[in-house]
C-alpha cells in the first residue's frame, strides 16, 4: 500500500495539473489507472491483472459475509523481548499510521454462510513480519478452530521473522506450526491463500502447511530473498523465479486463483469438505 | 567456568578452526554408528548426516548438521547449509525412530538453510515447515543440542524437541549477526554490534525459555579438549534420555507443545 501511495503522490506532484484525479501507476505494466477504479477492482490492475497488496480490513470485507466478522485478540500488542533500540516507539508510530495493532488480523466469520476461522496478514505493518503477536494470534486461531471443529483460512503476506524480536520470533514458527499440526490431526481443514509477498519464516512454517495451498497470480513466494540468492550465486535469476506460477510448476501450489474469484472458490472448497452454511 | 565472554568473542570462538564437529563427536559419544543415506525422493544431502547408534546400550537415532574441518570438507558438506533433501532425510529418519521406539538426538550446527536456486525449486520453505510440524507430534523423545551455530529456520528444522541444550559457547539466532546488521541497518559491517545486542548466547537461550541446559566447555573452548567436551555431552545425554523415555508419551508431547507455545512476549 505504501508503494501505491508513493505512486499516487508522485503522479500528482509531477503531473503539474492540480485538479488531476488521484492515479495509481501499476508497478508491473506502468499504466496509470484512476485510483478509484483500482480500489473498486480491489487493487487489481485492469490492464495487466497485477494483484496489488490488499490491507487486511479490505481483504476481510471482500471475503466474509457482511457484518459476520468477529475479531479475536484485537488489543494484543507486542513487548520488546530483546530490548531492541526504538522497537517500542516504532511500533507505537506504526499502530497510529496503519490502524493495526500488529501484522495479522484474526477472527471468525462466515463465508457464504459457512463459519470459518480466518486470519489475514498485512504487509503494511512491518512487512507482515512474524513476532510474538503474529505467532500468538495464529496459534490461538488454530486452537479455537480445533476446539470448535472449524476450518481455517489464512491469507499470508510476510517478509518472514521479525528481526527485532530475535530468537523469540524464530520460535513463533514452532508455535504456529505446532498449532496447525494439532488442528490437522483433529481432522480440520486448513486452506492457505498465499498473497504478495510470502517469504522467509512464514513460508518455512504455517504458510506451507495448508491442506490446500492457493496463490494469487504472479505473487512472490519463496524462502530466501532474490537478492540474497543473486549475491551468493553471482548470477541473474530468471524473471519468473519465485512467482506463484513458478512455484506451482515446481509442485508447491495447488491452484492459482484470481482475487475476484477467491471468495466463491473458498466457499466451494469448504462445502466440498462437508462444512455447511447456516440456514438463512 | 571461566569469565563470561561477549557474544562476539563466542562467535569468533565457534568459527575457530579446529572447533570440533559432529564427525569428531560421534565416535567418542556413540558406539556402532551406522550412517543412513538419502531422503528417498531426490538425493542425499551431505550437510545433514543421520543414522542409528548405540548410546551406552540404548539404540538411538542421530541426526546432525555437518560442518567441515577444512576447506575440502566444507565444500563437500556445503558449509553445513542443508538443502531440502537434507531436511527430508532428517524427517525420514525421525519417523523411522518413531516406528522403532528409538529416541532421537539432533545436533544443530548450521549458519542457516542453503539459499539458492536448487533449494527454492525443491521447496526449502516446505521442507523446514514440514519438519517443524512433524517433530512437534513425533511419538518418541527428541533431544537437540546446538554445537556451534544455530542459524534461523535451518536450525529450527532440527530444533523442535523435548529439551534443548547449548554448548557453552554455542549460539542460536533468528539470522546470522551479519544478516541482521545488513537487513536492519543496511550495513553488514556492523556485525559485531548486532551480535552483542541480538541475545544469542547460551545464557540468553535459557533466560528466554528456548533452551533448558548449558553443557560446559573446557577452558578456552571445545577445541582445547575434545575428550572432555565429548564426555560432557555424553553425560548430559545419559541423564536426559532415560528421563524422557520414562515419561508417558502423551504427557511428553503435551510438554513439548507447551514449551514452544509459551514463548512470546505481548500484552493485551
Amino acid at each position: 500500500m505504501f508503494d501505491d501511495f508513493f505512486n499516487v503522490v508522485k503522479l500528482r506532484f509531477n503531473g503539474g495539473d492540480e485538479d488531476e484525479v488521484p492515479t495509481f501507476k501499476c508497478p508491473r505494466c506502468q499504466s496509470p489507472v484512476p485510483m478509484s477504479r483500482y480500489e473498486e477492482l480491489h487493487r487489481v490492475c485492469p490492464n495487466c491483472n497485477y494483484h496489488g497488496r490488499l490491507p487486511a480490513r479490505e481483504r476481510i470485507a471482500i471475503t466474509a459475509d457482511k457484518e459476520s466478522f468477529r475479531e479475536f485478540d484485537a488489543d494484543m500488542i507486542s513487548c520488546d523481548p530483546i530490548d531492541f533500540p526504538d522497537y517500542t516507539e516504532k511500533q507505537k508510530e506504526l499502530r497510529q499510521k496503519t490502524g493495526l495493532n500488529d501484522a495479522v488480523v484474526t477472527g471468525i466469520a462466515n463465508i457464504r454462510g459457512i463459519t470459518t476461522v480466518i486470519g489475514v496478514m498485512d504487509p503494511n505493518y512491518m512487512m507482515g513480519s512474524m513476532g510474538s503477536v503474529v505467532g500468538e494470534k495464529i496459534a490461538r486461531a488454530f486452537e479455537y478452530a480445533t476446539e470448535n471443529g472449524l476450518p481455517v483460512v489464512l491469507f499470508t503476506a510476510s517478509g518472514g521473522a521479525r528481526m527485532q524480536e530475535g530468537i523469540v520470533s524464530l520460535m513463533q514458527m514452532a508455535k504456529t506450526s505446532g498449532a496447525v499440526k494439532l488442528h490437522s490431526d483433529n481432522g480440520g481443514l486448513y486452506i492457505t491463500v498465499l498473497t504478495d509477498p510470502t517469504t522467509g519464516g512464514v513460508t518455512a512454517s504455517f504458510a506451507s502447511l495448508g491442506d490446500i495451498i492457493i496463490a494469487e497470480p504472479k505473487i512472490l513466494i519463496g524462502f530466501a530473498g532474490r537478492r540474497v540468492i543473486e549475491s551468493t550465486m553471482k548470477q541473474r535469476l530468471p524473471e519468473d523465479f519465485q512467482l506463484a506460477e513458478f512455484m506451482q510448476e515446481k509442485g508447491f501450489v495447488d491452484m492459482i486463483v484470481e482475487r475476484k474469484r477467491m471468495r466463491a472458490t473458498l466457499a466451494h472448497l469448504l462445502e466440498l469438505h462437508g462444512y455447511k452454511g447456516k440456514e438463512v | 567456568m571461566e569469565e563470561k565472554k561477549t557474544a562476539w568473542e563466542r562467535l569468533k570462538l565457534v568459527h575457530t578452526k579446529g572447533r570440533p564437529t559432529i564427525r569428531d563427536y560421534i565416535p567418542l559419544i556413540f558406539n556402532d554408528f551406522y550412517e543412513m543415506h538419502g531422503d528417498r525422493f531426490y538425493g542425499d544431502d551431505k550437510a545433514v548426516i543421520g543414522g542409528i547408534a548405540m548410546l551406552d546400550g540404548t539404540p538411538v537415532t542421530v541426526i546432525a548438521q555437518v560442518k567441515g574441518r577444512d576447506i575440502d570438507e566444507n565444500k563437500a558438506c556445503n558449509f553445513a547449509m542443508p538443502l531440502p533433501e537434507g531436511y527430508r532425510k532428517a524427517l525420514r529418519l525421525a519417523k523411522q525412530a518413531e516406528k522403532f521406539h528409538r529416541p532421537v538426538i539432533c545436533f544443530i550446527d548450521t549458519p542457516g538453510a542453503y539459499a539458492g536456486v536448487a533449494a527454492e525449486e525443491r521447496g526449502q520453505g516446505e521442507a523446514i515447515a514440514r519438519n517443524i510440524a512433524e517433530f512437534m507430534t513425533l511419538r518418541t523423545p527428541i533431544i537437540s543440542i546446538v554445537l556451534g551455530e544455530g542459524g534461523s529456520g535451518g536450525a529450527l528444522a532440527l530444533g523442535v524437541c523435548d529439551e534443548l541444550a547449548m554448548l557453552e559457547n554455542a549460539q542460536y539466532s533468528v539470522i546470522s549477526p551479519r544478516g541482521f546488521a545488513s537487513i536492519l541497518w543496511k550495513d553488514a559491517e556492523r556485525e559485531e554490534e548486532a551480535c552483542n545486542i541480538m541475545k544469542i548466547t547460551a545464557e540468553d537461550m535459557v533466560s528466554l525459555g528456548v533452551a533448558e541446559s548449558i553443557i560446559e566447555e573446557p577452558l578456552g573452548g571445545a577445541h582445547n579438549d575434545l575428550d572432555k567436551i565429548s564426555e560432557n555431552i555424553k553425560e548430559y545425554l545419559l541423564c536426559k534420555i532415560p528421563e524422557k523415555c520414562e515419561k508417558d508419551i502423551d504427557v511428553l508431547l503435551k510438554e513439548r507443545y507447551t514449551k514452544f507455545r509459551k514463548i512470546g512476549e505481548f500484552t493485551e
